[in-house]
């Protein structure tokens, strides 16, 4: 096997994969990630969100909700594309692309906003409050708080709300009141804890929309199993369009979110390779990455035990990326865990490589995806070229990325990036 | 949890000060804010206007329990690239000085430090016992074991929101003082206190006789006062950090402060 790869899929793991792994669903422990690090005054309110949402998994009429939700307003399932002339560029392997993008609001991000947002009205809570990056998740929730007729408020920080002016003008417009968050890195590290904060402070009326598979438990486990959808429907699709499972997964991962949903309901097919895609910024060696899994170590951050960039004195570090989604400094504590226990491989993509992928996709088969996304295309590229060096009949292999989400958001990077005037 | 019952030299101040009817008052200020030297003489200020013992707060990049003066204090202690050596350095001077030295620090630097090698060096350094604001129970196996181990106290923060059952676990696993949060909320400096706080403690009491101590929002004698009414001890953190941060030079942080504690220590007598 290749130098990519050889760390994947282990031998002696048996055939039932999830029974040889350490998760507790009852308190949120993967392996040794995961688990609740908050102030006690939030357990309550995540006791409280844990119950409604173990109540709502079983709940046939929550189901029927969310599902005609998907169907009726986030225009799922969403569909695949596959992509020839990209695949070109990748070893002549066969490209799949879960398109995430053609959800409404442009991401994956709904997916989980919807399903929370519908927790958050059960449990009698009026007013959501979430963290965004890109601003995708931000745009998400004040979409559902508008459906919902609640109060919305979102913490970004101040350097994201410049990178991500478009999506800050849409959040206005959807109703919600836009923070920027001026501490620290002035980046989602910071809104997440700007929101902690609010939390903390209004959790009798207010739910806290955490937009990606980190925090404290509940949070990983609820928001994956929000976005599993993806997972579920690339699987049945999959098989029927190619009569097999595809060969490698890949999702870009910054919390993580949009890769847990493709991920999760592989990880018993042992034959099909997860690849989540970090962002290198610079490149790792400069230390101005966000690639926590890659070049950082376990720790605690915003309520969880996962992979953290930190120095010696345990202060959480800068994280650098071109895209303000992949820009944080830890990582969903299930990633770690899919990472330590070798299930799941996770690769460095550097601001470059990813950008020349956005190109890419965009000239070769008129797609424009989000930068967060062009990561996992970049690695699809690398890891495309090497299987197919590999195999005599490269068209064999399927590869499947989830396109996450849609790229107009990042028009004004992308064109400061490549020198394009506007 | 047998031996987690050791004796503490901050449980002799609890005792006296219910002797003398009065409560105790806690201060906190961040280890090296705003320097290492200084804040070792803002402490002897503190301690000389009757602050009968320091919380001295470990700075942390992430430090979702605080509102923006303790944000602030942090941020300006990091800058001076304050690591735990300084935070035991600091301790050491608090008890030379006859003060009674706490510990408050998110759990993060404590794991990068080493649990073990922590306990030991804060046990060494005089420090009575630790504040984790957000560290649970359920995570602190480690941490239980280890501080029983080397006689070290070990204070969890509650809150109006902690339901009896998590009350009963928590003060359970407390030694040395249990802390109630006065309010649903960060550290600051409020002008009116929550109804909530006396609830709260009345609360912790059914369930521990460890000593209960109230903070958060506390910035005045009058409060204090009120808060001395029913609970064993008060702290004050940020009404501390915003004088220190409005003084114009060093001076005037160590007299302000020297001030400031003489008078929230009128509040401390039970009448």
């Amino acid at each position: 096997m290749s130098d990519l790869l050889s760390d994947l899929n282990p031998t002696g793991v048996g055939q039932s994969f999830l029974s040889d792994l350490k998760i507790d669903e009852l308190t949120g422990h993967f392996g040794q990630f995961g688990g609740r690090f908050v102030p006690e005054a939030l357990i309550a309110a995540l006791d409280q969100l844990d119950e409604a949402y173990k109540f709502a998994l079983k709940d046939p009429e929550f189901k029927k909700e969310l599902s005609e939700l998907h169907k009726n307003y986030t225009h799922r399932p969403s569909i695949i594309t596959e992509a020839p002339r990209f695949a070109k560029h990748a070893g002549g392997v066969r490209i799949f692309l879960k398109r995430e993008d053609l959800n409404h609001t442009g991401s994956h991000k709904i997916n989980n906003v919807l399903g929370q947002a519908l927790l958050a009205k059960r449990m009698g809570k009026k007013r959501l409050i979430a963290e965004t990056g890109a601003g995708q998740h931000g745009v998400a929730t004040a979409t559902a708080a508008a459906l919902f007729e609640m109060q919305c408020v979102v913490y970004m920080g101040e350097e994201d709300t410049k990178r991500q002016a478009l999506n800050v003008a849409r959040m206005k417009m959807l109703g919600a009141q836009v923070v920027p968050v001026k501490s620290g890195s002035r980046t989602l590290k910071d809104a997440i804890n700007e929101a902690l904060r609010d939390w903390v402070t209004n959790v009798e009326n207010t739910h806290y929309l955490l937009g990606t598979v980190a925090g404290p438990h509940p949070f990983p486990m609820m928001v994956r199993d929000f976005h599993r959808i993806i997972g579920d429907e690339a699987k049945a699709q999959m098989l029927e369009m190619n009569h097999k499972l595809p060969d490698a997964i890949l999702a870009c991962v910054g919390g993580g979110s949009n890769a847990m949903g493709i991920f999760y309901p592989f990880i018993q097919d042992l034959s099909v390779k997860l690849i989540g895609c970090e962002a290198a910024g610079d490149g790792i060696e400069t230390g101005k990455h966000a690639a926590t899994i890659t070049g950082g170590s376990p720790g605690v951050l915003h309520g969880m035990r996962t992979y953290v960039l930190q120095d010696e004195n345990g202060q959480t570090m800068e994280s650098h990326s071109i895209s303000a989604g992949l820009d944080y400094p830890g990582v969903g504590p299930e990633h770690a865990y899919l990472y330590e226990s070798k299930r799941a491989q996770y690769l460095a993509i550097t601001d470059k490589d990813a950008m020349d992928a956005f190109l890419l996709l965009t000239r070769t088969e008129g797609i424009l995806p989000a930068i967060e996304t062009a990561h996992a295309l970049a690695g699809a590229i690398k890891v495309g070229k090497e299987l197919a060096q590999e195999s005599s009949n490269p068209s064999d292999i399927h590869l499947l990325i989830n396109l996450s989400g849609r790229g107009d958001k990042d028009v004004e990077t992308a064109s400061r990036y490549f020198g394009i005037e506007i | 949890m047998l031996n987690s019952k050791f004796q503490l030299p901050l449980d002799k101040l609890f005792e006296k000060a219910k002797s003398e009817n009065r409560a105790l008052l806690l201060a906190y200020i961040p280890a090296g804010f705003p320097t290492v030297e200084q804040c070792k003489k803002i402490i002897s200020a503190m301690i000389e206007g009757g602050v009968d013992a320091v919380e001295i707060g470990f700075p942390y990049s992430d430090p979702v329990m605080d509102g923006p003066i303790i944000q602030a204090a942090a941020v300006q202690a990091l800058a001076n690239k304050v690591n735990m050596e300084d935070l035991f350095d600091i301790a050491k001077h608090t008890s030379e000085i006859g003060g009674t030295a706490l510990a408050m620090t998110y759990w993060n630097p404590i794991e990068k430090y080493g649990v073990d090698k922590f306990v030991t060096n804060a046990k060494s350094s005089g420090i009575n016992a630790v504040i984790t604001p957000d560290l649970t129970v359920e995570e602190s196996n480690s941490w239980i074991e280890m501080s029983n181990q080397n006689q070290l106290g070990r204070v969890y923060v509650v809150a109006p929101s902690s339901s009896d059952k998590r009350l009963e676990l928590v003060s359970a696993n407390c030694r040395g003082f249990v802390y109630a949060a006065s309010l649903m909320g960060v550290t600051g400096v409020r002008s009116e206190l929550s109804q909530a706080a006396e609830k709260l403690v009345g609360g912790i009491k059914k369930y521990s006789t460890e000593p209960v101590c109230v903070g958060l929002g506390v910035s005045n004698a009058q409060q204090v006062a009120q808060i001395a009414k029913y609970a064993d001890g008060v702290i004050v953190g940020s009404a501390f950090i915003k004088v220190i941060q409005e003084s114009k030079d060093e001076a005037e942080q160590i007299s302000k402060v020297r001030e400031l504690a003489l008078e929230l220590s009128s509040g401390l007598k039970r009448s």
